[in-house]
């Protein structure tokens, strides 16, 4: 087994980062321009870290797969984002919003890391109304916050429902900015495909251009992936439609360690499904939980319109179970109690959806105020479904959301293989088995605005990597065994489309692998998976040529990627013998039916080393707990 | 929710690349209500890809109405016939059994179709890059509150920065001008304190590059206000034409 090292600073918690900042080499200014970094994602954690280092003076590419930077998944978080401001008066601090976040992620998060992320929260904020980001005000032109899921405190900034849309644009016009001034270049509609590595360091990447299918090469002194989550393995998830997980896969395969595969958030408030043709599930965003009651029949099969089941025959399941939290609680808890009412045969109408109502709230605030609040969730939950749920309760269902696992990242954000750096979702880092509603978004511009500039710094003056050539053979090596791949792919030919796999692959991780989890499910899945694998590579037909615009390639380049990632998941979630966060495992659990974890045996992240096709093997980072006393999660 | 499907005859643009000739393929098919109009092409694709023949190429990505990456020209309309939505958020309950749908790229001199329903619209991008921002490095800030903003301010600034970024309001337009767009951007950053110290460069710098990258100019007919996803208003042109014309009498450094 490798030996982890996760380079956490020594000192007391609270002056980690300040010291750690101190003890790190600078690059000379001057010397700056000479260090080429690739960034692979322009979402928050990639615009706000091509923007910052691009200020430094260090040369930056960035890479992304659509059309423009401004498209990138960020755009569509709607919530909020986290910082300790305190601004309310309500008792927040730098302490409190990082015990809350290691108590939601259910203590399998490092205290180092979380504890910078809340340090650096407050800055974020700052930044971001430095350039322009038009936040929720109140009449006397102070910043407004809100309160959300697993906090007792009002900490969310917000900007209507478009939260990321705005923080997003922010560190886009940023990055433009940059791009204008020469110090980032933009390389958009480019796919990378695979990590260069040469002695076992981040060299470069490999490129698919998907405009006209050629195969590019690009060599830098440091490579940042960017890329975002992996929820879309499961097919229908919250996640934009082009998301996907083969860049840290590819890289995960080239030497980078994946951690905590398992750990996926199934957030609870998204629209159910409406039938076969479902291309992927809207969110609905989880403040409305805020004004909203969840509640179900208590009769099985009630097949009543909502409204016409009175108020004494209805459950408020939340309220009931975890009364000083109710319709706020954390997102697992939320959705495992979606999934257990329904599982009970009380969903809305006897199906899977239970119901989110606004019917007190408006008679206690008035329709205005919620209108003000939610009007455009509101609207967009009419255009969706054709209801008005100013008169009807909507109805939500859980859907995968987001994935807490990601490339294993030392304190410095660096992986296994030295001079990859993983940032935003597509790391493990911060949110242990839970993420906090509103969190990522933090994480994501923590991450690139205020910790990678300054850790990749540090490695480019310490290690002193070089930059290689592209002519050195690693770089064709890589090159032709993707144009190969590809090759293979289109010569296969066979009768299923490659969504009718990715779909396949779908039920199996909702039904396996999803919110509930046991041991035969899950060996089962194993195998079923692996099958898939062996029916894709025979019977899939990947339609059109290498040479222009191959949507069908596009998507089939991140289902092969998605078969191995499940398996591996799979495999995670089965090796951890205990439920926690977002991995609820059917046998570990209290009679009353809450995750028992198990910190004896499992306070550790599992940190995957790819061997080969379906073989890792497993390497443990043990949690060390020196400030916070781990605790049985309790929201009752 | 309605259960019963819907037939419908789809006629889509197809061109298989910049450079070749495109023409309307008529497709059948039979789709539930419940769908969104992208998961009706999804489904058209599907079959396609069925028979082993080339699917549809069109550009989604969030399927909420946010990103705005999607935006096809359905029965002639830029994100069809249902105001202030985007592409993907239009849903099949809004159209008839029977009905014949037309679907084509956004079209406009400045957006070139790179096939099917595909077009580049790089040129935004540049648009914001000449000057859509205000240049504050990371870390030299000012705590959060330092600058007080009313609500009323901070809400139409709001209004303008919920643009998308689609195009739509290009081309929706006869002169295929992209005013509707830089105006959004300028009225966010003009109407804010943070953004003064560069009102006057911005409006001039965003301006200029958009004429050079061959948008037209606005004749205030408004169509582009009509069929903008967001609802952003046209007096943010008004409010560009002011900035405009204020940035010219005051500036002395840029050369027209
Ligand atoms: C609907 C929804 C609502 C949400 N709401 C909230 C919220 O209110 N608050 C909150 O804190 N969080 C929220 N989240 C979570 C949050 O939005 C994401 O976790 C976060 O935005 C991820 O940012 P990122 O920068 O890590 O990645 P992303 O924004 O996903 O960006 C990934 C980037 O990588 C690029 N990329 C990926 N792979 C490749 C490749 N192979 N080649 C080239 N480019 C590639 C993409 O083009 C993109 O630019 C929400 C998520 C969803 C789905
Ligand atoms: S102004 Fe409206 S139509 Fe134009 S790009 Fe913005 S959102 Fe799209
Ligand atoms: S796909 Fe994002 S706006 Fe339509």
């Amino acid at each position: 087994m490798a030996k982890l090292d996760p380079k956490i600073p020594a000192g007391p918690l609270q002056e980690k980062w300040v010291n750690h900042k101190f003890n790190m080499k600078l690059v000379n200014p001057a010397n700056k321009r000479k260090y080429d970094i690739i960034i692979v994602g322009s979402g928050l954690a990639g615009a706000s870290a091509a923007a910052s280092l691009g200020e430094l003076g260090y040369k930056v590419k960035v890479f992304t797969y659509n059309d423009s930077p401004r498209r990138a998944h960020s755009i569509s978080a709607q919530g909020g984002i986290n910082a300790a401001k305190n601004y309310q008066n309500d008792g927040d601090s730098i302490y409190r919003l990082f015990y809350d976040t290691i108590k939601g992620g259910d203590f399998r998060a490092r205290e180092a890391n979380v504890y910078r992320l809340a340090e650096v929260s407050n800055s974020i904020i700052d930044q971001c109304v430095a350039q322009g980001v038009p936040f929720a005000r109140e009449y006397g032109g102070m910043l407004d916050n809100r309160s959300f899921g697993g906090a007792q405190v009002s900490r969310t900034f917000y900007a209507r429902g478009q939260t990321g849309q705005q923080l997003l644009l922010g560190a886009y016009s940023s990055l433009m900015r940059q791009v204008h001034l020469g110090n980032v270049e933009l390389f958009t509609r480019r796919e990378m495909i695979d990590l260069v590595t040469i002695d076992g360091q981040a060299k470069g990447i490999v490129v698919r251009n998907m405009v006209d299918g050629a195969i590019e090469k690009y060599s830098a002194h440091a490579v940042v992936l960017a890329t975002g989550g992996y929820a879309n393995v499961f097919f229908l998830s919250t996640n934009a439609m082009n998301c996907n997980t083969t860049a840290i896969w590819r890289a995960h395969k080239k030497g980078a360690f994946f951690a905590n595969p398992c750990f996926t958030q199934i957030h609870p408030t998204c629209l159910p499904i409406h039938g076969e043709g479902q291309s992927k599930l809207t969110l609905m965003s989880e403040s409305l939980r805020n004004d909203g009651r969840i509640w179900v029949s208590k009769l099985k099969k009630d097949m009543r319109e909502p409204n016409d089941i009175p108020e004494e025959e209805r459950d408020y399941y939340l309220e009931r179970k975890y009364p000083s939290f109710g319709n706020l609680s954390p997102r697992d808890i939320s959705s495992r109690s979606a999934k257990e009412v329904v599982d009970e045969g009380r969903g809305a109408k006897g199906g899977d959806a239970v119901y989110l109502d606004f019917k007190d709230a408006i008679n206690r605030l008035g329709k205005h105020v919620i209108e003000e609040r939610y009007g455009n969730l509101f609207e967009i939950y009419e255009t969706i479904t054709g209801e008005n749920p100013y008169n009807v309760p909507m109805k939500i269902y859980p859907a995968p959301h987001y994935t807490m696992g990601g490339l294993w990242v030392d304190y410095n954000l660096m992986s296994t293989i030295p001079g990859l750096f993983v940032l935003g979702e597509a790391n493990f880092s911060d949110h242990g088995a839970n993420r906090l509603g509103a969190s990522a978004l933090m994480q994501g511009l923590a991450d690139g605005y205020f910790v990678a500039p300054y850790t990749i710094g540090d490695y480019l003056a310490s290690a002193k990597p070089k930059k290689e050539s592209l002519d050195h053979p690693a770089f064709d090596t890589v090159k032709k065994e993707n144009e190969e791949l590809i090759g293979k792919l289109l010569s296969i030919k066979g009768k299923q489309t490659v969504d009718d796999i990715h779909k396949k692959l779908g039920r199996i991780m909702w039904n396996k692998v999803g919110m509930g989890r046991n041991e035969k499910g899950l060996k089962e899945a194993i195998k079923e998976i692996a099958d898939l694998r062996v029916e894709f590579w025979k019977d899939v037909n990947v339609v059109g040529t290498d040479k222009d615009i191959n949507q069908c390639l596009e998507r089939a380049g991140r289902l092969i990627d998605y078969l191995e990632l499940g398996e591996l998941m799979a495999r995670d979630a089965l090796e951890r013998n205990e439920s926690c966060g977002g991995h609820f495992r059917e046998e570990y659990q209290t009679p009353e039916g809450e995750a028992l974890r198990n910190d004896e045996e499992y306070a550790f992240v599992s940190a995957w080393e790819y061997k080969n096709l379906g073989s890792w093997e497993l390497n443990k980072e043990p949690l060390i707990y020196e400030n916070v006393q781990l605790a049985t999660r309790s929201y009752k | 929710m309605a259960e019963k499907k819907i037939n419908l005859l789809v006629k889509v643009w197809r061109q298989p690349s910049t450079t070749s000739v495109g023409s309307f393929v008529d497709y059948k098919i039979s789709v539930s209500p419940d769908s969104s109009f992208l998961e009706m092409l999804d489904e058209i694709n599907n079959d396609l890809e069925k028979k082993n023949l080339e699917p549809i190429a069109f550009e989604s990505d969030c399927r909420e109405g946010i990103c705005g990456t999607c935006g096809l020209v359905i029965n002639g309309q830029p994100h069809g016939p249902i105001p202030k939505i985007a592409t993907c958020q239009l849903h099949m309950r809004n159209f008839k059994d029977g009905d014949t749908v037309w679907v084509e790229p956004f079209r406009a001199k400045a957006f070139q179709v790179m096939k099917d329903l595909i077009v580049e619209r790089s040129g935004l991008d540049k648009i914001i890059a000449a000057g859509g921002y205000i240049s504050v490095n990371t870390g030299s800030i000012p705590d959060a509150n330092a600058i007080p903003i009313s609500k009323e301010r901070s809400s139409i600034a709001m209004d303008a920065a919920a643009c998308i970024g689609c195009g739509a309001c290009v081309a929706a337009c006869k002169n295929a001008s992209a005013m509707l767009f830089v105006s959004a951007k300028v009225s966010q950053l003009a109407l804010l304190p943070q953004g003064q110290p560069e009102r006057t460069r911005r409006v001039q710098n965003m301006v200029k590059v958009m004429d050079e990258l061959g948008f037209g100019s606005c004749s205030n007919t408004y169509a582009c206000e009509a069929e903008c996803p967001k609802g952003i208003s046209v007096k943010n042109i008004a409010r560009l034409n002011r900035e405009f014309i204020l940035a010219n009498v005051k500036s002395d450094n840029i050369e027209a």
